[in-house]
């Protein structure tokens, strides 16, 4: 795929374990060897189990605009790792790497989304690059 | 009941509470306990499911029968692949499991085609609530119930403690019919019959028939660890029983912790479906 904002990068580093820790469904309709990280605008975020979906638009070195779904692990899940419903809206900047789907549609799977401010959203599936994002503190300890 | 018909009732409570106290000291120190009780939690609302990075301290001897409290096993409690082994299937488990297309474990398959009920929203039933997403649960208990309230589809089992005994020709539930007692001090065994053969074992798309019977025991360890095993028999589907979790450690949460909704809405998973799953596979 040439596109300036994508960057592909097959091979080395992804081949273990790439199973989702919490997922519903499995990788077999993943490219595990394949990542892909792109310049995006959300158009819709959906906060729903059995998992979440962000919807983004890019746009091509020839200007088109594609549209692309990535889904991610259930609102529990998500939450635990600091996203939120409210995490984006229409219109955000945002940087989303993924695992796109074998056949080559516009859909893939969360590994990482860069938020404008520079925030970063993990989502651990095992083996994923970037920093793990810091869990938010569990409820008080008074029993 | 009305709110009418409540309000009266509490001042005479407030006052009875009041005439048993002996002292003016017993009295400040109750109050003073009271107001800590009253206190507003720091914990937020939708607890978080993480295991704590440090160890927490243990707060006094467990207590004789008594389970209750909420309970987590953060990450360990979810197992997208399905349990770790199970018996070898008889012929009938294996035709079942031939017609299950699981989206993970061994035999797992494309998003698209996936045949988990989990898919429809229908419940996960028992034991699949356990083998698969065992995230916090409360266990309440009254005088003749044990009481598990799960966030998992937001889902509750009552397991009776009466000395009824189980059921001989149950309809099938999802959730099946439960009875407990206490083995010892420490030790809660719950049997469980009339389980929904529609239902799965575990996100691998193992089966079960309704003959199965599953025998869950709760140890308490100490004052903030449970520990569960849960067995297996169904020869109708296995040669032999076997044990989905085994000496399972699950930790107790703070009074406060508010357990998350986590409900399969259809029209959710139609979303789901027709923007992921189904374009994924074409």
């Amino acid at each position: 795929m040439k596109n300036k904002h994508i960057v592909v990068l097959l091979g080395l580093g992804f081949l273990v374990g790439m199973a989702p820790l919490f997922a519903h469904h499995g990788n077999s309709s993943f490219d595990i060897d394949k990542k892909l990280t792109m310049k995006a605008t959300v158009t819709e975020w959906f906060w729903a189990n059995p998992h979440c979906f962000l919807k983004f638009d890019i746009t091509d070195e020839k200007g088109n605009v594609v549209h692309w779904v990535a889904e991610t692990s259930n609102p529990s899940d998500m939450a635990n790792l600091g996203w939120s419903k409210q995490i984006f809206k229409p219109g955000d900047h945002v940087t989303v790497t993924l695992q796109p789907v074998k056949n080559g549609a516009p859909i893939g799977r969360v590994m990482q989304v860069v938020l404008a401010n520079g925030q970063t959203l993990g989502t651990r599936i095992a083996g994923v690059f970037g920093p793990e994002v810091d869990a938010p503190k569990p409820a008080d300890s008074s029993r | 009941m009305s709110k009418r018909s409540v309000t009266p009732v509490l001042p005479v409570a407030a006052l009875l509470c009041f005439s048993v106290t002996s002292s003016a000291a017993t009295q400040a120190q109750q109050a003073g306990a009271a107001q800590k009780q009253n206190a507003a939690p720091t914990a937020l609302w939708n607890s978080p499911s993480i295991a704590p990075k440090q160890p927490q301290p243990s707060f006094g001897p467990r207590p004789r029968h008594d389970i209750s409290g909420t309970w987590d096993a953060f990450a360990a409690g979810i197992q997208p692949t399905g349990v770790k082994s199970h018996a070898p299937f008889t012929e009938w488990g294996e035709k079942m499991a031939n017609t299950y297309k699981p989206g993970d474990g061994p035999r797992k398959v494309a998003l698209g085609l996936i045949n988990d009920p989990l898919d429809d929203c229908d419940p996960a039933g028992f034991p699949r609530n356990l083998f698969f997403e065992l995230r916090p649960f409360k266990v309440a208990q009254t005088s003749d119930q044990v009481l598990m309230l799960y966030e998992y589809q937001k889902v509750w089992r009552a397991i009776w403690t009466d000395g009824r005994e189980l059921p001989k020709d149950p309809e099938s539930r999802w959730y099946g019919y439960s009875v407990g007692h206490w083995q010892d001090d420490y030790t809660f065994v719950v049997d469980t019959v009339g389980l929904d053969e529609r239902t799965w074992l575990d996100n691998a798309g193992d089966p079960h028939s309704a003959d199965m019977r599953v025998e869950e025991t709760y140890r308490r360890v100490d004052q903030d660890t449970l520990e569960l095993t849960v067995k297996v028999d169904d020869p109708k589907a296995y040669k032999e029983p076997w044990f989905g979790l085994n000496k399972f450690i699950l930790h107790r949460q703070p009074s406060s912790f508010d357990i998350r909704e986590m409900i399969c809405a259809p029209s959710e998973a139609e979303e789901y479906r027709k923007e992921v799953a189904e374009p994924a596979t074409k």
